[in-house]
């Protein structure tokens, strides 16, 4: 355990989040059609912000939460099973 | 039975090398640089022979030299280097970013003048340089002050929760050069002295981020932080001194030091190796009857305002010794001193000289204090 | 709400600080699950000094160190030392370093750690400019590209640094991109079992830096690689080899014209036809260069 007095060494520790919601920062989201969708996982590779999850069936799950919405995801599809629709709040 | 202490002649570099060497530091990196480089020399001839089993990175350059000691130390390492003028400015942003970081540490200067001119030999202007750095900085008086303070730095710097770096001075050429007696402790006395190092910010079962962004709500809390550490560390400094002056059986002074100030008219102050001139020249001064006295300046920082004050108010005036100056101002010292002087009715006179390694005999010393006796001395003089 | 899968190896945390379409929190995830939570980053100023969050908490789950821009070699090099003389066993400490702090402002203190044969990675993740600051042109910016500071572009050429460290004589260099993922991993495994400095230079684009849309950015990674502008390599104890798909590049027929590469970026638009010229040349040029070192 690393233990240093209140406000002398400067440090954090890991967290969920340091920058806040980041879904929020979205303009357009990415909305993935399970029809579509082979399993490829290519998406699940290449989110550039570890953003999308495999889950036990196999399929990906895009976490909202966090998801900026650059659009990689739809670029590298394959089966153009994603696209980039409008974010409306 | 206790063994008996060895008594050497060493030139001052090897006496701080020595004493780094009974501390046990598993890393140094350090850059040659004049008048710093026997000392290195010496270290990596201990290691070579195995009397230091440390790594000593050959670093190629004095940024990345307190920069690979400051990831050591992070690491959990005792560390060391030692550097003078060009190499402390060229290692500056990294010196700032270990006092920022407070990762206790030790680092040596064997102060030098700084170009441009080019000079090679002694004066204070490196050294006053990083005094906002958050660093302990201590100043010694002669070799064996040098090989003593060594061995304090590394016992302050690991003090529990104290976490700040130290950084001693001593004169470059004059002490680093120059052969005088001291008495070394033994071996085991040292490992006593210095327990293994405790600080470490490396767990990989609890991984932090050091040196985060701070946003401007919080930095300025680690900077007060930092000055309340600093603060404490006066009395640290005390404290260790006492045990270390215990230990030794010889007056081993922490802040200040005051030779004969307590019925003196007159107090000359100052910082480093002529703090043994002025002592020369007090004697000759109390020998005409000039009832002077030297307050000696042995930690700059935190800078001992409180102290000072004390030693100085009842004084009818005071001349302050300046090796290095802040132009506009005065002498670093002496503004410094007036500082901590303000309100008080006590004029404070200062002497700049020893720049770029100028002799100063204790002649000059006793000429200038007549003239403040006379009341002919102007109030900053420079020897020129 | 069905758990996702776990994978239980060191991650980079989402909901971080990068811009939408920085490949630099994929690349760090990458390296992380690679290297394993026994690892200490250290990170010199660059846009991940940001990313890491602030004072509140950070994405890393593995310590990170950050650095001044030049020391991030040297810092590295005093922690591997330290760890070691601790009596510590299997860890891997990583600089992941921008092309600026690598190619100039931290240039001597790369070349001083890999000339010691320091043992440590250093990853420098190359988005060719001095991006944190505002798209300002490194050393690395590559010969044409609008920069703040260079805005009719650059006339001076990519400092190869790739090549740089092979003639280092350090037992592992590699060149990556992130848009061949499953290469740049292979080198990360490779690279963690080699003693000594190893060096991974990655090619890592930019979306605001570079003028593309967010989502090009393994698009541009993957043409950067297929046009030849950037050939994947690794160099082991001194023998060069292609990897990938640029194993297949030697015969020109099979790289991609360099206009596919340079139409997508904003950064190229104002390239003349000559300049256009002159970069498919150099790119043929650098191509016979590998031709020769093939054959050593």
């Amino acid at each position: 355990m690393i233990e240093v007095p209140e406000y002398s060494v400067p440090l954090a520790r890991p967290k969920l989040g340091s920058a806040g919601k980041t879904g929020f920062w979205r303009t357009s989201r990415p909305v993935i059609d399970y029809q579509k969708c082979t399993k490829c996982r290519l998406c699940v590779i290449y989110c550039v912000e570890n953003t999308i999850d495999l889950m036990p069936d196999m399929y990906p799950r895009i976490d909202y939460d966090y998801c900026k919405g650059c659009g990689v995801c739809s670029n590298v599809c394959p089966h153009e099973a994603i696209t980039m629709e409008p974010e409306v709040k | 039975m206790q063994k008996a202490r060895k008594v050497l002649a060493l030139v001052g570099n090897h006496a701080v090398a020595y004493a780094v060497k009974q501390a046990k530091p598993q890393v140094l990196a350090v850059f040659p640089i004049t008048p710093q480089t026997t000392m290195l020399e010496k270290l990596a001839e201990y290691i070579a022979e195995g009397e230091l089993k440390a790594e000593l990175v050959k670093i190629e350059s004095e940024h990345s030299a307190m920069a690979t000691i400051f990831g050591a130390a992070v690491a959990g390492a005792r560390v060391f280097t030692a550097t003078s003028s060009q190499g402390l400015l060229y290692m500056t942003e990294m010196i700032y970013w270990v006092g920022g970081a407070r990762v206790p540490l030790v680092a040596a200067v064997a102060t030098r003048a700084i170009a441009a001119p080019w000079s090679i030999l002694d004066d204070h202007h490196d050294f006053v340089s990083k005094r906002d750095a958050i660093w302990i900085q201590m100043m010694a008086e002669n070799v064996q002050d040098a090989y003593d303070l060594t061995l304090m730095a590394f016992r302050i710097s690991e003090y529990p929760n104290l976490l700040l770096p130290v950084m001693m001075g001593f004169d470059g050429f004059i002490l680093t050069h120059t052969m005088e007696r001291l008495e070394v402790l033994n071996d085991e006395e040292v490992d006593e002295f210095l327990p293994p190092r405790k600080f470490n910010l490396i767990d990989f079962e609890d991984p932090v981020s050091i040196g985060q962004v701070a946003d401007s709500s919080e930095y300025i809390k680690y900077r007060y932080s930092a000055m309340k550490a600093m603060e404490n560390a006066k009395s640290v400094i005390e404290e260790v001194s006492k045990e270390y002056s215990k230990l030794v059986g010889r007056n081993v002074p922490g802040l200040v030091e005051d030779f004969m100030c307590d019925d003196a008219d007159y107090a000359i102050v100052a910082m480093g190796a002529w703090s043994g001139d002025v002592r020369e020249a007090v004697r000759r001064l109390r020998g005409e009857g000039i009832k002077s006295c030297l307050l000696k300046v042995k930690t700059f920082r935190p800078f001992p305002k409180e102290l000072i004050r004390k030693y100085l108010s009842e004084k009818k005036a005071v001349l302050v010794m300046d090796r290095a100056y802040s132009y506009g101002l005065g002498g670093v010292l002496a503004s410094e001193v007036k500082s901590a002087m303000y309100g008080l009715q006590v004029p404070v006179y200062n002497f700049v000289a020893g720049l770029g390694g100028q002799d100063v005999r204790p002649t000059v010393i006793v000429d200038m204090a007549k003239k403040l006796h006379e009341g002919t001395l102007q109030e900053e003089v420079w020897l020129v | 709400m069905t758990e996702a899968l776990r994978l239980d190896n060191a991650r980079f945390l989402r909901g971080n600080a990068a811009c939408p379409g920085c490949p630099i929190p994929k690349e760090l995830d990458t390296l992380l699950s690679v290297m394993g939570k026994r690892t200490v980053l250290v990170v010199p100023a660059s846009c991940t000094s940001v990313i890491l969050g602030d004072t509140r908490g950070t994405p890393s789950t593995v310590p990170v160190i950050h650095s001044a821009m030049a020391a991030s070699a040297a810092i590295a090099s005093g922690v591997e030392r330290a760890l070691r003389a601790r009596g510590e066993k299997d860890f891997n400490v990583v600089v992941w370093a921008g092309d600026g702090a690598t190619g100039d402002i931290g240039f001597a203190t790369l070349s001083g750690a890999a000339e010691r044969n320091e043992n440590i990675l250093y990853v420098c993740y190359d988005n060719e400019a001095f991006m944190n600051t505002g798209i300002q042109r490194s050393s690395l910016t590559p010969y044409g590209a609008w920069t703040t500071t260079t805005p009719e572009g650059k006339r001076e050429f990519k400092k190869p640094l790739p090549l740089v460290m092979m003639q280092h004589r350090i037992p592992y260099v590699a060149t990556a991109s992130i848009g061949y993922i499953f290469d740049y991993e292979q080198k990360l495994r490779k690279a963690k079992d080699v003693k000594g400095f190893r060096y991974i230079h990655l090619l890592s684009p930019c979306p605001p830096g570079w003028r593309y849309d967010s989502s090009l950015t393994v698009e541009v990674a993957k043409l950067a690689v297929d046009t030849g502008i950037w050939p994947l390599f690794e160099v082991e104890n001194g023998e060069f080899r292609l990897t990938s798909v640029s194993k297949t590049h030697l015969d020109k027929s099979r790289r991609k014209p360099v206009e596919a590469y340079l139409k997508l970026q904003g950064r190229f638009k104002n390239l003349t036809q000559e300049q256009v010229q002159e970069i498919q040349r150099m790119i043929d040029e650098m191509w016979e260069e590998i031709k020769a070192l093939l054959k050593k």
